[in-house]
């Protein structure tokens, strides 16, 4: 992996892709710059369902492209409580700006520590750069 | 296809991975009755032996080419055109399959979009799929799209549902945690939509009903849609699809899913198959329909091409997260009704529905002046109605038959509260000489 890619230092990774912002008990979720590369064209987002409670690593929203139909997983368990719903009209928002404009779901966090537990951006940048992420 | 042989020891090892002790623990599910049936055809015989002793043994049947039939309640007996036949004997189209490399095979997916486009007509829906198995299969998978759609746990089906359908309908959830209900009908067959009512609580995912009913009768749908809609479930619609040429289609009935039997688009009875699932749904629904979707594109030159579209969540991609892992269709039976469809065309499939409900009501009213049968003269039907027998049904069928007529279904054997009825069938292959004969013998029974 030559490219370098932008992964924020604000945010805390998965092995499977997504980025975490934690705000008290409040996150933000969405793929990573190197998750909507691999996915090509985003042509519809299925949006996590308000007030529906996920586990960690569980399936909480379904990015498609022309060629396949991706699960985004929850990075930890909690109660989801919103859905970014501008990507209805325009999926293609996860490609252009997969850190803002493009985020996926808000969850409310049942224990915020287990953020902590998941990979820095140097720690993702590694893993990416490694050739594990596939 | 290949044959693949084993020997013994791979068999049981076979066995062995999977866990069973022999062939018979396999398939134990399968009724002991109908596991090695007797063939009784004595060993070591020729070939031209062989063949005249199946000949006899199938000259034993009885086909509805040799009987008079009045037979219906899911199989449809409909004239079928020559250029259907003429179409489908073509060995260019001569498979069951939606093609694995489709770029190469355009005329099989111009036909697939083309059959679409005319069930999405037909059933005034946005979106077909490239079609299913039969009727029970695809409503059987409108099921499971309405479950995933709305994250809930429950089907309630229409017990004037084809009783067939239903059943295949609990097989097909019988090992998840979802459930099925049943709502009822009232005494004439009709829907009871307080029994509906009662039962749309908030744990209910789809709501499944035929129109016309399994008992004939054509269904007043008012204000269904919006009571299943207000509970935030789907509203799946099934029926004979001529009936939709005449009568109002499940879309314009404000369904979210029609799914049923296609057979009657240019099928023949063919002891019951292969057969036709239509599968139609609402635009919101596009990415949840299952199985293949032809698609209508342009090539690198600008010129017209058709291709295999909304593939993401298919079984080939998603595995065992698929819509569905039903991915072949009937692509011969689609394009029976594509041609079927495209030769009579609209005021052709109106006009056909129109001799089927014009037969049904001579009958049913002729009928009705015979002594010891009753009908219901009120309820709208469109080639099917219902005979309350005053004596045992199975006289009467016996009477008829030794007349050369099919009669009908008899009812009783799926539901109770119908014992001593029969179920008739008149569509536009039944002369006026025929009706009158069906009612000269009913007579003297």
């Amino acid at each position: 992996m030559e490219v370098k890619m932008n992964f924020p230092e604000n945010l805390r990774y998965t092995k499977t892709h997504e980025w975490i912002s934690l705000t008290g008990h409040k996150a933000r979720v969405g793929v990573t710059e190197y998750a909507q590369k691999e996915i090509s064209d985003v042509v519809f987002v299925e949006l996590a369902k308000k007030g529906h409670p996920v586990e960690q690593g569980k399936a909480a929203s379904v990015v498609e492209s022309v060629k396949a139909a991706f699960d985004i997983y929850a990075p930890v368990s909690g109660t989801i409580t919103d859905a970014n719903g501008a990507l209805e009209a325009n999926p293609g928002l996860v490609n252009q700006d997969p850190y803002n404009d493009g985020w996926l779901f808000e969850l409310e966090v049942s224990d915020p520590l287990s953020v902590d537990a998941l990979m820095t951006s140097a720690q993702y940048a590694a893993f990416v750069q490694s050739g594990s992420a596939h | 296809m290949p044959y693949l042989p084993y020997t013994e020891q791979e068999k049981q090892r076979i066995f062995r991975e999977i866990g069973v002790s022999s062939l018979d623990d396999l398939i134990q599910s399968i009724p002991s009755s109908l596991r090695h049936p007797q063939i009784l055809m004595s060993h070591g015989l020729s070939e031209i032996e062989v063949q005249r002793q199946v000949l006899k043994l199938g000259s034993r049947n009885t086909a509805t080419t040799d009987f008079l039939s009045f037979l219906g309640a899911g199989s449809y007996e409909h004239f079928i055109p020559s250029a259907v036949q003429e179409m489908v004997a073509r060995q260019e189209f001569t498979t069951a399959y939606t093609p694995y490399q489709p770029e190469a095979s355009q005329g099989t997916l111009q036909v697939i979009f083309e059959y679409q486009s005319l069930m999405a007509e037909l059933t005034g829906l946005a979106a077909s799929n490239a079609s299913h198995y039969d009727g029970a299969t695809s409503l059987a998978e409108a099921a499971l799209v309405a479950l995933r759609q709305t994250d809930r746990t429950k089907i309630l089906v229409a017990r004037s549902l084809h009783p067939h359908y239903c059943d295949v309908i609990r097989t097909y959830l019988a090992q998840s945690s979802y459930q099925v209900e049943e709502f009822g009908f009232l005494a004439h067959g009709g829907l009871d939509l307080e029994s509906l009512q009662k039962k749309l609580t908030p744990d209910v995912a789809g709501v499944i009903l035929q129109t016309p009913n399994f008992f004939g009768g054509v269904e007043d749908l008012n204000g269904v849609s919006d009571r299943v809609h207000a509970n935030g479930s789907l509203l799946i619609v099934s029926g004979h699809p001529l009936s939709f040429a005449l009568y109002r289609s499940p879309g314009e009935w404000g369904a979210d899913i029609a799914a049923g039997e296609g057979q009657p688009l240019g099928m023949p009875l063919g002891f019951g198959g292969p057969y036709l699932g239509y599968f139609v749904a609402s635009q919101s629904l596009l990415r949840r329909i299952p199985g293949r979707i032809a698609g209508l594109t342009e090539d690198a030159d600008g010129k017209r091409a058709f291709c295999l579209t909304l593939q993401a969540r298919e079984q080939h991609i998603r595995r065992e997260r698929a819509g569905s892992n039903i991915c072949s269709n009937q692509a011969l039976c689609a394009l029976a009704a594509c041609v079927y469809m495209t030769f009579l065309g609209k005021q052709g499939m109106r006009e056909v529905a129109e001799l089927n409900v014009d037969r049904a009501h001579y009958l049913r009213e002729r009928v009705a002046k015979i002594k010891g049968f009753k009908v219901d003269l009120e309820r709208p039907i469109f080639n099917e109605f219902v005979i309350h027998c005053s004596r045992p049904v199975a006289e009467i069928c016996k009477k008829m038959m030794a007349a050369r007529i099919f009669p009908g279904v008899r009812l009783g054997d799926y539901y109770p509260e119908f014992k001593d009825c029969l179920l008739v069938c008149a569509t536009e292959t039944k002369t006026g000489e025929d009706l009158d004969r069906f009612l000269e013998v009913l007579s003297q029974c």
